[in-house]
């Protein structure tokens, strides 16, 4: 049976880990590769790195260590992080990614994802969206308010007005995309997979933001990676469950030790999730 | 001990060769004739298109030279469909060293497709599954499959059964990523270079 997976994601900066580690039996808490293949052995079922640097002179560095962590892990590894163009996805692949997860150049750009999927397969191409729920403007471009029912009740009326927007640059700046409709669309042109942040629910500990993830990923084809909100064990029950994610990705509370993988993989298989159990 | 990787347009032989560097393998990529034929072992890995990689092959006569070959070949992935008969993926026809065809999953059985992540093998038999339990996982990442046949030495589930490893002869294939399917995939390999 196909199980769901569990990957922990790695920000880095200057080819080092950034927000630090609570790994005790690390001999350098900010080096990537080490801390990549603890998580390996430790039944991690994939790992993101995501680079938040990414000038032209950080990108070496980090093709650098993409070949250091292919030499070091073996399991499956996505990198992201300023990648704009067939040229940048050859480099990483060539260095030994398995797959690329693009995020804002696919939003000024939607033509790359159908680029990437035809030279490289969509198989490598993960286009990640990361979504806040806000306040659609009326009138507001490509968005639409939809028919107004006059009948309706407040809530849903609200429904109508507030909806999950596709954000670019690390959530900051929201596009005029609504996210069930990019979803459909990256998937369309190729995508293999989609990586769904909720910056609503990012960073809060408080939950994977579960009704977004369930329309994803009844709306897409493809594997839906829920990101933001993890701070239980139940929390990945949940997100596997009612939010049908395929995967499930966090960061700090794996850093931390707050969750600790073979506990939370033991865990889910518990609560009959199909898990990917290692020795 | 001479391995050698076909050197061909699908992607991925990076992660094959990181996988042999892992294991301390050496190995030669190469799409020489020569070299190929000479060699001890030999890799034919891929992810990729069927039609583009086999137009490929045909242009470089490797797809001659492939079923030809006497020692151990060892195909993972699109290099596995193309050791097959016939791929549904672009109409496309294939090196036929495995009497079987690879078609697409069936998108009405409530699955996505493609079929990504970790899923367990069974009914293991041959060598390359040696010292393996049943239901050892694998990484797989494919749109199309070989159904289960008389070459099928593991079996996989999605939705319906299909063959996640086949051999005949001294050709081996597997559907999954073994050389990034964690310690378990990795004896796989082992067990390919110790034949």
């Amino acid at each position: 049976m196909l199980t769901k997976r569990i990957i922990p994601c790695l920000d880095i900066k200057d080819g080092r880990t950034v927000k630090g580690t609570n790994f005790v039996n690390l001999r350098d808490a900010g080096d990537p590769v080490e801390l990549g293949a603890i998580y390996a052995q430790e039944g991690a079922d994939e790992l993101v790195f995501l680079d938040i640097t990414a000038t032209v002179d950080e990108r070496k560095t980090l093709i650098d260590l993409v070949r250091k962590v292919a030499h070091a892990v073996n399991i499956p590894f996505t990198v992201g992080g300023g990648i704009s163009s067939v040229a940048d996805v050859s480099a990483l692949l060539n260095a030994g990614a398995d797959k690329v997860s693009i995020n804002s150049s696919a939003v000024r750009n939607p033509d790359l994802i159908n680029e990437l999927a035809l030279e490289f397969g969509s198989q490598c191409i993960v286009v990640a969206i990361d979504t806040r729920y806000i306040r659609v403007e009326p009138g507001a471009e490509g968005l639409g308010q939809g028919e107004t029912d006059l009948n309706a009740t407040p809530s849903a009326l609200n429904s109508q007005l507030f909806d999950h927007i596709v954000h670019t640059h690390g959530g900051r700046k929201p596009t005029a995309l609504r996210t069930i409709t990019w979803a459909k669309e990256v998937e369309e042109r190729g995508a293999g997979e989609i990586l769904l942040t909720s910056m609503d629910t990012d960073g809060t500990k408080a939950g994977f933001a579960l009704d977004l993830t369930a329309r994803i990923s009844a709306a897409a084809n493809i594997p839906v990676i829920a990101s933001g909100g993890a701070g239980s064990m139940d929390h990945f029950v949940d997100v596997f469950t009612t939010g049908k994610a395929d995967a499930g990705l966090a960061a700090s509370i794996f850093h931390f030790k707050e969750i600790d993988i073979p506990e939370l993989k033991g865990y889910l298989h518990q609560q009959g999730i199909p898990m990917r159990l290692t020795l | 001990m001479k391995t050698v990787i076909i050197k061909y347009n699908a992607g991925n032989v990076q992660s094959v060769m990181y996988a042999l560097d892992r294991i301390g393998a050496s190995y030669l990529l190469t799409d020489d004739e020569a070299e190929i034929r000479s060699a001890d072992k030999v890799i034919f890995p891929g992810v990729g298109e069927a039609s583009t990689a086999m137009a490929y092959l045909r242009a470089r006569g490797l797809d001659k030279l492939i079923p030809s070959l006497k020692q151990p070949v060892l195909g993972t992935c699109i290099g596995m469909q193309l050791l097959c008969r016939y791929s549904e993926e672009n109409d496309t026809t294939c090196m036929g060293v495995f009497d079987v065809d690879i078609r697409r999953f069936p998108g009405d059985l409530g699955l996505k497709v493609p079929h990504v992540g970790w899923n367990n093998i069974n009914d293991l038999k041959g060598p390359l599954t040696k010292g393996l339990p049943e239901n050892a996982f694998m990484y797989f990442v494919h749109s199309y499959c070989a159904d289960v046949c008389d070459y099928t030495v593991a079996t996989c589930d999605y939705g319906r059964p299909f063959s996640a490893m086949l051999q005949k002869d001294n050709f081996y294939a597997a559907q999954f990523h073994a050389e990034i399917s964690g310690n378990v995939g990795q004896r796989i390999l082992e067990n390919f270079l110790t034949l």
